[in-house]
């Protein structure tokens, strides 16, 4: 039996088991099924899985999670301390006992897919698979042939969200390794805005297989910040399809945060579809052991005076691989487009490795485009100068390494974000590193 | 407080100090002069633990510890702090959290508590001052884009706020003008004290203008040829170092 037959054999065990379903889902499950069995899984003859191996994902058998049970303790430990709207999916099951979603203000919709599916499915059926269609990769058709759970959130025009939307997503721990196959659709009415986290982590010791698929729909002036703090356990195989339409004058900031899973790969796409809309990839991963973390962008200009910008710092111990492949692709007629891409990585150890792309595609003459790629070790003069002044050689390499990550870090505002990625990447600091208090203090003695 | 005994040291195999011995008391201000290439930088390189530098045979001890055999950074949290003459960029890493880390480093090693945020601000706020700097220093990487003087003025910063036993100040007047000189020579002073010694490594007198020294030593080919008090300089100012190399061949 082929690899792609033991998931299509899991699928009609699961379709099986499936009550009646609106015509048009069924039809896209077949679509999806139909799409991966032609595709088969990705191999590294594929220019855009040239260095990710992805046979760990086909030569494993995962099951379907039926429940969401959860140890409310260690659930506890791991949620984001924040004042948040908060949906948790345990192995892509909905966890009602551990969302939260208080009163949402008037405007705001979020709801698990499946209950957005029970109260209207026309509503989803509409925009779900309009971005990420079953020809995007093997991946994205495996989701829309397993599609049952996910996301929903709507903001009506003019919403703004007093408080971060979470998306968390728990990953047990168990004899039986599961795959989940989460769905999630974001439709951000005109001038809206909203900070969305999606939060991945789980339990030590778990393996499962996380396959998401994301479309984000930003109308005219709206702002959203999409916080992906990827913190999988490190056996955990995470793979996520990204996809962001964007209207005249809006604006995306991506916070795409890889510090877990063994095996990681992203695909962050947007269409800048009108005049003045921008896009703001912020990214940051950090691998150890034989961790592998792939980051594939692309930016499509598709429209006149489009901007995107985007900064990527990777940071790799051990034997960990890291991949970055940006690609920025300016249309015809799309001139006066603003577009910087850069992606810097620290390598720790002597078998670290990274492979770093950087690509244009210019067929607009009036741009403004600039990239680069740099890779370097920790400068050993400032570990020599910090250990001088008494601080200890371990602290010293981890401010560092954090101060490398710094750029893209000091732009994270929620320090429940912050500490996480400080933890994992600089070990426990003397104390915070942002120093919010001292900060304030300083400058409330500057102006005084 | 600091011995210094016959102390041979080789940098890529070639012998640059060769049997240097020098004595800092507590209280005391010594400068070590002499032409360039003589091995002044060398010796503070060495007492502060610099990677590079192969210490043959002689001995350093600070407070009946043996220096050599100490960690970079325990040397620091003792109290022995060096002062660069090319100090460091550090992109990334702000002062104020360089100065806040390394202050309770310090205060760990000798078993105390972290200091309190309101009382290391109060510190660091009439240190800044002392030194005649903006604040906004403080929230800027270490180094980063400083010119030559801030950067020389950001080393005694340090000092001032970690206090170190023995301060070590390897050429700190270059690249200074005169206003800088005099900033520097007032903050390297106000370390002075009944228990601390002070290590000026200078190549000009200039500077021993405005921190008077107690002895003055010459250092010649990786030697100390010639010691004195504060006149000592003068001299070489007006004669400069080669009557010294000439006394030390003949």
């Amino acid at each position: 039996m082929s690899d792609e037959q033991r998931f299509l054999d899991r699928l009609a065990e699961r379709n099986a088991q499936r009550g009646d379903e609106p015509t048009w889902i069924a039809a896209r499950r077949q679509a999806g099924a139909a799409r991966f069995e032609a595709l088969g899984f990705p191999h590294r003859r594929i220019e855009e899985w040239k260095y990710t191996d992805v046979r760990d994902i086909a030569r494993s058998d995962f099951a379907l999670a039926t429940d969401a049970e959860f140890s409310p303790a260690t659930a506890a430990a791991l949620t984001l301390p924040l004042d948040a709207y908060r949906l948790t999916f345990v192995d892509g099951v909905f966890a009602p006992a551990l969302s939260d979603l208080g009163a949402l203000p008037e405007g705001v919709q979020v709801l698990p897919l499946s209950r957005a599916l029970e109260e209207n499915h026309e509503a989803v059926g509409g925009p779900l698979g309009r971005l990420t269609g079953v020809d995007f990769s093997s991946f994205a058709a495996l989701n829309t042939a397993f599609m049952e759970e996910g996301a929903v959130v709507r903001l009506a025009p003019r919403t703004v969200v007093d408080k971060p939307i979470v998306l968390q997503f728990l990953s047990r721990a168990g004899e039986q390794e599961v795959m989940s196959h989460p769905r999630i659709l974001v439709e951000a009415g005109g001038r809206s805005e909203a900070t969305l986290i999606e939060h991945h982590v789980g339990e030590d010791g778990a393996a499962n297989f996380t396959n998401l698929v994301e479309e984000i729909i930003l109308e005219r002036g709206a702002i959203l910040t999409h916080y992906k703090l990827q913190e999988a356990p490190l056996k955990d195989r995470h793979i996520a399809s990204i996809h962001i339409e964007q209207a005249r004058d809006s604006r995306y900031v991506s916070f795409n945060l890889n510090l877990g899973g063994g095996l990681v790969r992203n695909d962050l796409v947007s269409d800048l579809n009108g005049e003045g809309a921008e896009a703001i990839y912020n990214g940051l991963f950090y691998g150890q052991g034989r961790q592998h973390v792939d980051n594939h962008t692309l930016v499509n200009h598709n429209a006149l005076r489009t901007f995107s910008r985007e900064n990527y710092k990777g940071i790799l111990d051990d034997r960990a691989h890291g991949v970055f492949n940006g690609k920025v692709i300016v249309k015809r007629d799309s001139q006066q487009i603003e577009a910087e891409q850069s992606n810097a990585n620290l390598l720790l150890s002597d078998r670290a490795e990274i492979d770093t792309k950087p690509e244009l595609e210019i067929y607009a003459d009036d741009v403004k485009c600039a990239h680069g790629a740099t890779t370097g070790q920790l400068d050993e003069e400032a570990v020599y100068a910090l250990r001088t002044r008494g601080i200890d050689e371990q602290t010293a390499r981890g401010l560092l390494t954090l101060a490398f990550a710094g750029e893209v870090m000091e732009l994270v505002d929620l320090d429940a974000v912050s500490e996480r990625v400080e933890l994992a990447v600089a070990g426990k600091l003397p104390e915070r590193f942002n120093l919010a208090g001292l900060v304030e203090t300083a400058s409330a003695f500057n102006e005084g | 407080m600091l011995e210094v005994k016959d102390l041979h040291v080789t940098v890529e195999g070639s012998e640059i100090l060769k049997g240097l011995n020098l004595t800092i008391g507590a209280g005391e201000v010594h400068a070590l002069m002499g032409p360039n290439g003589a091995g002044k930088s060398t010796l503070s390189a060495v007492i502060a633990g610099k990677d590079g530098y192969e210490v043959t045979s002689g001995s350093i001890t600070f407070e009946g510890q043996d220096v050599l055999e100490m960690e970079i950074e325990e040397r620091a949290q003792a109290g022995l702090l060096l002062g660069f003459q090319y100090p460091v960029e550090i992109p990334g890493v702000k002062n104020i959290y360089l100065l806040k880390a390394a202050l309770n480093a310090q205060r760990a090693a000798r078993g105390e508590e972290e200091i309190p945020a309101p009382e290391f601000m109060k510190l660091v706020k009439e240190k800044v001052g002392f030194m005649k700097m903006d604040a906004s220093f403080l929230q800027r990487a270490v180094n980063e884009g400083f010119s030559g003087g801030e950067k020389k003025r950001n080393e005694i910063l340090q000092m001032l706020v970690l206090q170190p036993k023995l301060a070590m100040l390897d050429e700190i007047d270059s690249g200074l003008d005169i206003d800088a000189m005099k900033v520097v020579a007032d903050g390297v002073n106000s370390l002075r004290g009944e228990d601390k010694g002070i290590l000026l490594v200078t190549h000009y007198q200039r500077l021993l203008d405005y921190i008077v020294p107690d002895h003055v030593h010459v250092l010649v080919d990786g030697r100390i040829v010639k010691s004195g008090d504060a006149d000592l300089a003068r001299e070489l100012e007006s004669r400069g170092y080669d009557w010294v190399v000439e006394d030390s061949a003949a």
